[in-house]
This record gives structure tokens, sequence and C-alpha cells, in this order.
């Protein structure tokens, strides 16, 4: 390469060799992006991880704007929310867009989840992959959990008294424990204020760095894909995955393309619907019931809990103990954690499992949206028993798994990945 | 396919258990209004009957005057002639005189703060309420209501609407008679408007509620169709640009 002194290219290389020379710039880059070797068949389900980032940046941005006027105390708080709708300027779009973006959140993670079951991500070599996205997800119920409080409504007051109160279910510590969360005897000032401490500061911290680590266990070992095929068996004379393609610009292009499509669907909530206000419903993103300021004196007629925790809230409520309930939620939520160890099959993705697998996946997604809508609806002995019915099954998929995957006939995996 | 089968037969058993309890559960359904914020005058007749009725004893401390006025299209002067009575400046949140400790011992509780009670109770909830004041001498007021029963409130608009009763059970009932709001009052005194009038006062009055529970609801959804017309662009130069890219890889 010829070098002409002088010229704006050649300052702004010299510059680059400046910073490689003291900061792994290029390295990097190239590590993660320019060199990293994605698989080529990547389908619709690959988009989510992307997305993810997005809406965490956000949340980010959004959050940060938000707390500049909002105040964390059980005083001012529900008329500091009102006061970001009203008086600051756009405050109304940063907090639809933080209240809309909590839910895309979840949505996005769920798809996410629900992509690492149908393809077999989760399998060796990707455990840690696996975990350390199962930690990621159980910090966003906490951030989304502690989020929820600070608005100071109705719904928010009473779903943190319920939600810690499950704590309080656990023999010789519950006590203990739920007051140490709330830092008072009811949820006060004192728990809003300590929330507000953990959902700024301590959970974005932790959910950064587990992204990061997140990354790296992915470019360690490199993207599962819609085959479950390993790239890196084969490869060229130059070492580089045959059915692999540069990160960047091929994917950066696409999720480029996807993000502008999940910004589309995303800004027609906040736009047009920021309560997601679905009939027989009273806001599945912003519930009506919040517009009403907290008052630990009078409880609602109905409390349930926002959409993303309502099947967990529906196998709480499926269990006839307390105790049981809070055991089978919490069995509920981290079940996932095993699911490298309960899958017996040496096949990864759908497409090549017999029908065992395919039929346990769809039965679980199947009860897994049900208990969801369970989860919003007024108790009833028809809903509880349909309630009990579909956590059966729920945890079946996770029990039975390591005999279905066993037994399941499945079908000859292809050495190279299909377009 | 028979797995195909087996779900639709679960997702039919489903449907139709919930469809019965939705069933079971509401047997009177709330009145239906529908809000129509792109009506100005609509909104500023219904700001003029939220100060003259319930800014008394109501507050609505995240609305602001002149955001009215701004959103509304009221100039100052007749802002400040027509809709502020209390001294307040242009500038200031509609607050009220009353001190909570004489609200209740008035009414037994502290009034709700209006501002954002359309976003909490809904447009219909609000209608109907407004709508179906009866007489009950039982209560301290002498009204009651159907959409909130034994409300503390009294029925501040009795003058426009007169006085209702509630139809006994028993006479003049067919067999399938089904109460409903609609159908469970007869109006047994006139009031100063007629009824079609008084409807038409109610809506006002709901749809400028719906629009102090969130004033950006005027232009947020003309913001959003640019916002998604500007994406839609963007989407077509994103996709070219990936189509561009994408063309070498097979």
């Amino acid at each position: 390469m010829s070098k002409s002194k002088g010229t704006l290219i050649s300052n702004l290389v010299d510059f680059r060799d400046w910073i490689d020379a003291r900061f792994p710039l290029s390295r990097i880059w190239n590590e993660h992006l320019a060199n990293y070797y994605a698989p080529k068949n990547f389908n619709f389900w690959y988009f989510f991880g992307a997305f993810a980032i997005l809406v965490l940046g956000i949340q980010v941005v959004t959050g940060i704007w938000l707390t500049m006027n909002y105040k964390p105390s059980a005083e001012e708080a529900f008329a500091s929310v009102e006061y970001i709708m009203r008086d600051t300027e756009w405050g109304w779009l940063i907090r639809y867009m933080h209240s809309t973006g909590a839910s895309a959140f979840f949505i996005v993670i769920y798809l996410h989840m629900f992509r690492a079951l149908l393809y077999g991500s989760y399998k060796k070599p990707r455990e840690l992959l696996w975990l350390s996205g199962m930690a990621l997800y159980l910090l966003l119920m906490g951030e989304a959990f502690f989020g929820y409080l600070l608005p100071w409504g109705q719904m928010s007051y009473w779903g943190a008294q319920v939600i810690i109160s499950l704590f309080g279910a656990l023999p010789i510590i519950g006590d203990d424990l739920s007051l140490w969360i709330r830092g008072d005897f009811v949820v006060s000032d004192v728990t809003l204020n300590r929330f507000f401490a953990l959902h700024v500061i301590a959970f974005p911290l932790l959910i950064l760095g587990l992204v990061g680590f997140h990354i790296l266990a992915l470019h360690e070992v490199g993207s599962n894909n819609p085959d479950g095929i390993e790239i890196k068996k084969n490869k060229d004379a130059d070492g580089v995955p045959i059915d692999g393609i540069p990160f960047h610009p091929y994917y950066t292009v696409k999720d480029l393309m996807g993000a502008v499509v999940f910004l589309i669907f995303f800004f027609a909530v906040v736009f047009f619907t920021p309560e997601m206000k679905i009939p027989g419903t009273q806001g599945l993103f912003l519930e009506s019931a919040n517009f009403v300021q907290a008052n630990p004196l009078q409880t609602p007629e109905h409390i349930a809990p926002v959409w993303y925790f309502t099947p967990f809230y529906a196998i709480l409520r499926a269990v006839p103990s307390q105790l049981g309930g809070v055991i089978a939620m919490g069995l509920a939520v981290n079940l996932f954690l095993l699911l490298p160890w309960l899958d017996r099959s040496p096949v990864r993705s759908s497409r090549y499992r017999g029908r065992n697998y395919r039929i346990a996946l769809t039965l679980f997604v199947v009860s897994f949206l049900i208990l969801g809508w369970l989860g919003l609806q007024v108790v009833t002995p028809v809903y509880t028993w349909m309630a009990r019915f579909f956590t059966i099954v729920y945890f079946l998929f996770f029990f039975l798994m390591p005999f279905y995957t066993a037994l399941d006939k499945d079908k000859r995996v292809p050495d190279r990945v299909t377009s | 396919m028979t797995l195909f089968k087996f779900l639709t037969r679960i997702i039919l058993f489903i449907f139709l258990i919930s469809s019965l309890e939705v069933f079971a559960t509401s047997n009177s359904k709330l009145m239906h209004m529908e809000v129509d914020l792109s009506n100005q005058q609509s909104l500023q007749r219904g700001a003029k009957i939220f100060v003259n009725y319930c800014l008394s004893c109501h507050s609505a401390t995240y609305m602001r005057y002149n955001r009215i006025g701004e959103d509304l299209n009221i100039k100052d002067d007749i802002l400040k002639e027509n809709l502020i009575f209390s001294g307040d400046k242009i500038g200031d949140v509609m607050s009220i005189a009353m001190k909570s400790e004489d609200a209740i011992n008035f009414f037994g509780v502290t009034p709700p703060d209006l501002s954002v009670i359309a976003r909490s109770r809904g447009p219909d909830w609000l209608y109907t309420y407004l709508h179906t004041f009866y007489v009950d001498d039982s209560r301290p007021f002498g009204v009651n209501n159907l959409a909130y029963k034994d409300t503390a409130m009294p029925h501040v608009l009795w003058e426009l609407q007169g006085a209702q009763q509630l139809i006994q059970s028993g006479k003049n009932v067919t067999v399938h008679y089904k109460p409903t709001y609609k159908n469970s009052l007869e109006l047994v005194s006139s009031g100063l408007q007629s009824e079609k009038e008084y409807d038409k006062t109610i809506r006002d009055l709901v749809n400028y509620l719906v629009y102090m529970g969130e004033p950006i609801k005027l232009k947020r959804k003309k913001i959003g169709i640019w916002v998604i017309f500007y994406l839609s662009i963007l989407l077509i130069i994103t996709y070219m640009l990936k189509k561009e890219y994408w063309r070498d890889i097979h």
C-alpha cells in the first residue's frame, strides 16, 4: 500500500496505528466484527440478540433522561412522573419509550430464548453462553420488578407488596428476608428509595457487565444456526469456516435493516397505544390502576403483575399451598438453567429431531402462553384447574426431557448448512 | 396432521371455557361513548363544565391552565375570564382551596384529584357514572349511583339532568328482563337540560377529562405517523443496502 504523506486518509491511518500501538482497537474490531465468522444461514429468529442490545440501549438512554426529572420519594414520585408527562420537553416520549421498552425487552428475550430451544443453542459447547443468558434473564426480571415500583401507582405498590411477601413464605428466614428487602414493615418510602438505587445503578451495571460476558462467550464458541451444525468443522485452506461469513458487513447491514423493522413496531406502540390496551385487559404495558397514586390503606380489587411475569404468577396461584406455590414458581423460572444437561439428544436443531421433542416443545409453548393469559385473569375454579393442568404440562417438559429426548428418533443431520 | 388437530382442539376448548367465564362475570356492561379529541369545541365546553362543576371539590394538580389555553386554542384573557375563578395565575396548576380535613368532614373522603382520572377509570366508566345517579334517601346526599355503589359524591349536575329513580323490579318487567345501566333508571323530574342535551354535556366533560389525563394525546398520533413514515423510508434504504451486500452470498 502506497502512502502519500499529508493526505487525510494517511493521517487517519497514522492515527489508527498510533492507537493500535497503545490499545487493541483493530484487533477487537477484527475479532468481533470483521473477522468474526457467523453461519450464513441465520433466519428470522437470529435477529433477537441484536434487538436485545438495541432495547438495552434505548432503556439506558431514556432511563438517564427520566432520572433527571424523576423524584424517588413516596411524596413526590407519582407527581414527578406526571410532571415528566406534561411539563418536561418531550418527557412523554421518553417515558413511553422507557415503559414500552420494558415490555419490548421481555418480548425480545422470550423470542431469543425460544430460538435457543428451537435450535438447541444451549447444548455443548454453549453451556456457559446459555447460563450467562439465563443470569441476564433473571437480572432483567429484577430490573423490571424494581422499575415497576418507581411510578408509585397502586399497581406498583401492591404488586411489590405481593411479590416481596412471597419471600415471607420461605421457612425460618422468610419474615426477616422480606423485612430486609423492604427495609420497613410495609412497602414505603424506604423501599422506593432502595429500589431506585438498584434500578438505576446496581442492576444496570450487572446487566451491562454480563452482556459483555455473554457476547465474549458467544464469540469464543461461535454462533449456532438453524441447522445446528458446527460450521467450524468445515474450514477452507485459510482456516475460515466455509459456511461462515464475516459478521461485518454482512450481519451488521442485515441487523440494521432488522432494527428498523423492530423500531417501526416499537414506535407504533409508543405513539398509538402506549398502554397496550387490548380489550378485556386494563392495559398490558401501562395498567390503568397504576394511574392512581399508591395508597397503603386501600388494596385494589384485582392485583396482577405485568404480563411478562404472568406465566409464573399463574403457576404460583395454581399450587394450593403458599410455600409450594413459591417453590413451584422459583423452579419454573430456574429450570431453564438445567436444559444443557436435561437434553440427551445428540442433535441440536429441531429440524432434525424426532417427533418427541417437537411435540414437547409445542406443548410447552402453548402452556406458557395459556399460563400467561391465566395469570392476568381473576381467579375462578375453572381457571385454577386450567392453570394446574398447564403447570403440569410446563414442568413435564423439563422433568421428562431426559427420557423423551433420549428415545427420540432423530433424523440424519447434513454436513453443511442448508440455505 | 394429528398434532395440529390436537392443538386446535385444545385451543378451541380453552376458547369455549373462557367465553363461558366472560359471560358469567359481566352481566352489566358499562355504557359506551366514543371519545372524540379532534372536536375542539367539545373539549372547550368540557373544560368549562369541569371548572364550573368539578373544580371546587376536585383538584387537577398536574394540569396547568395555560396548557389548556395552548392546546384548546383559548386566548389568555378569555381563559382568565372564563376558566380561572380562584385568582390563580395563568401558569398555575388547577388546585383547589378546600382542605383535605374539611373535605373529610363534608363527604367522609377526600375527593380524588382528577388529572388522570380518565386513565385510571376509563371514559366508559366516567360516562356511565355521570349518567347513573339516582334518588336514594338512605344516602347522606340523597343520591346513589349505579356505576359506583354508595358513592360519597353528591349529584352536582342534578340541576342539569334532573332526578332519576331506580325502576323497581317486578312491575312492568318481562320474563327476560336483564337489568342494564340504561334501562334501570327513569327520569322523574326534569332538569334544565333535555336528556339529549345532558348526554352531550357529559360527552363534552368526559372528552375533556380524557384530554386532561394525557394532554399530548392530541398530538401524539400525528407525530407518530411521521415517525413511522420516516422509518419506512429508512427501511427501504437499509433493505437495499442489505440486498446489495448479500448479493455475493450463496
